[in-house]
């Protein structure tokens, strides 16, 4: 069974289409991983799916980072 | 002033003969059909279980998977042709040029898979499981989008959407915007993926397909007796049109001459002509006098020819109509007859296989024709491809809502 973090990060790599060796915990969606505002939707709604949860927007406005995401999904598991 | 010269000097294709123009030439000049049972969804219970898919399509060719899953798959078809297009060409887009180059492609239909998957997100988990990628992804103008952001064509970006008449009328509109001078280079087509169960579930309900699902690559049979409807299929086409001396100062490689456009409609019926195609026969005399031609200097005409019971007969009244004796020596081909029909990415396929008519001298065949049927009496190349003269050839595409478009192809 995979981490919390290897699975965000493996859905970060798939949607971004950025090399897994690439992503650290403090790369931001945007400025280190080349997201615009729609990969970003996007990528929230696939870690909903993975995680079988819902992440409300004004939530999902302050999940910029890969920690974050983490931070997230583990807060609320 | 004079009008501007407008000439070809880059080819693009997707077809189900191939997913390149050399692929797709290959196989209409060797007779060969495209046409198979579809694989990629469960056609169970569907009347038509054939058409003409795109085979071993690798977009990964073309761009980062990233960008493509932002493309519903016309879209990605039509980037990857258009590629093929710009490269052929040699066209490099500078600072300089960049505001002289436009895009002009269009689909038929647009996004279906994507529609019908994110419906199915809707119904199944709610609103909230709406791809934000949804829209951008499947309207009809993105591929116009996505190559201008690609390459940095800043010129006039636009894409008409007239059911099967599509891509002809790209390409016209495209010829005008040069002849006009608004661009010195447009690249003009049209790109369709309609193969989806709504797809073919809808033109199978209009009765519009051929139901031979006991031998798929004989269905599309264009003027044959025995002919019942055609057969939906998929693919892209794209021409890079230039102006004569900007060709001719950077050295290209012309392949004909765009002489003549022409357009009209039936004013008729949604979706059947008139008996006699007198609104294919309008278009078929605007694009000729256009080019500034008589009708009899036609050597070729590749045909609207989809194979319906209609159709074919109108559109050869069509040509005895407009070319009176003349009509009894002019090739008329339906190469719909190997790929099957592409409806907006149709004439810009034809439209290329129209150019390469011209440039190797050889009318491509309309395979199938075994026995003509009662009303259609002309030379319509049965079975093998021919070699000819032709300085001229004429490109037709008629459509849903009675829309026409013809385009005359010269030798240079």
């Amino acid at each position: 069974m995979s981490t919390i973090e290897e699975r965000v990060k493996k859905i970060v790599s798939e949607q971004l289409g950025v090399k897994e060796e690439e992503i650290t915990n403090a790369s931001s969606f945007v400025d280190d991983l080349g997201a615009d505002s729609l990969d970003t939707v996007e990528l929230v709604m696939a870690l909903e799916e993975e995680f079988e949860t819902e992440i409300p927007d004004e939530e999902a406005e302050k999940i910029t980072t890969v920690q974050e995401a983490i931070d997230y999904v583990v807060s609320h598991q | 002033m004079p009008r501007r010269r407008v000439v070809v000097t880059g080819l693009g294709l997707i077809t189900p003969l191939g997913n390149s123009v050399k692929e797709s030439w290959d196989g209409i000049l060797a007779g060969k059909s495209g046409i198979a049972p579809i694989e990629h969804f469960d056609t169970t219970g569907f009347s038509t279980q054939f058409g003409g898919s795109v085979k071993g399509f690798d977009v990964s060719e073309y761009m980062p998977a990233k960008d493509a899953r932002k493309m519903d798959t016309f879209i990605q078809y039509g980037m990857a042709a258009a590629i093929q297009a710009v490269d052929d060409a040699g066209l490099e887009c500078t600072e300089e040029n960049a505001a002289r180059i436009g895009v002009a492609i269009g689909s038929g239909i647009g996004g279906l898979p994507m529609i019908e998957a994110n419906h199915n997100n809707l119904q199944a988990k709610g609103p909230r499981k709406i791809s934000p990628f949804f829209v951008p992804g499947s309207i009809i103008n993105m591929i116009s989008g996505n190559l201008a952001i690609r390459f940095g064509f800043q010129g006039p970006n636009i894409a008409i959407t007239t059911a099967c008449t599509t891509g002809t009328h790209n390409i016209g509109y495209s010829a005008r915007t040069i002849a006009y001078g608004d661009a010195d280079v447009m690249i003009a087509g049209g790109a369709e993926m309609a193969t989806t169960p709504l797809g073919l579930g809808g033109f199978a309900a209009a009765r519009a397909l051929s139901t031979r699902n006991d031998s798929p690559e004989t269905a599309s049979r264009p003027w044959d007796a025995d002919r019942d409807g055609f057969v939906l299929s998929d693919g892209a086409g794209v021409l890079v049109l230039e102006e004569y001396e900007h060709a001719k100062a950077r050295g290209a490689t012309i392949y004909a001459e765009l002489t003549g456009f022409g357009m009209s409609d039936d004013a008729y019926h949604m979706t059947s002509p008139p008996e006699d195609g007198r609104g294919a026969a309008a278009s078929m005399a605007n694009a000729v006098k256009d080019a500034g031609l008589n009708p009899e200097q036609l050597d070729y005409i590749n045909a609207h020819g989809t194979s319906t019971p209609a159709g074919d007969v109108a559109e050869s009244r069509a040509v005895e109509k407009v070319m009176g004796d003349a009509a009894k020596s002019v090739a008329v081909s339906s190469t719909k007859s190997m790929i099957g029909h592409l409806l907006g990415a149709a004439g810009a396929v034809e439209a290329v296989f129209s150019i390469l008519a011209i440039r190797d001298q050889v009318a491509p065949p309309t395979i199938n024709l075994e026995n003509p049927a009662e009303g259609c009496n002309l030379d319509y190349v049965p079975h093998t491809a021919r070699d000819m003269k032709v300085e001229h050839a004429l490109s037709n595409s008629f459509g849903f809502g009675g829309t026409n478009g013809s385009l005359l192809f010269s030798k240079v």
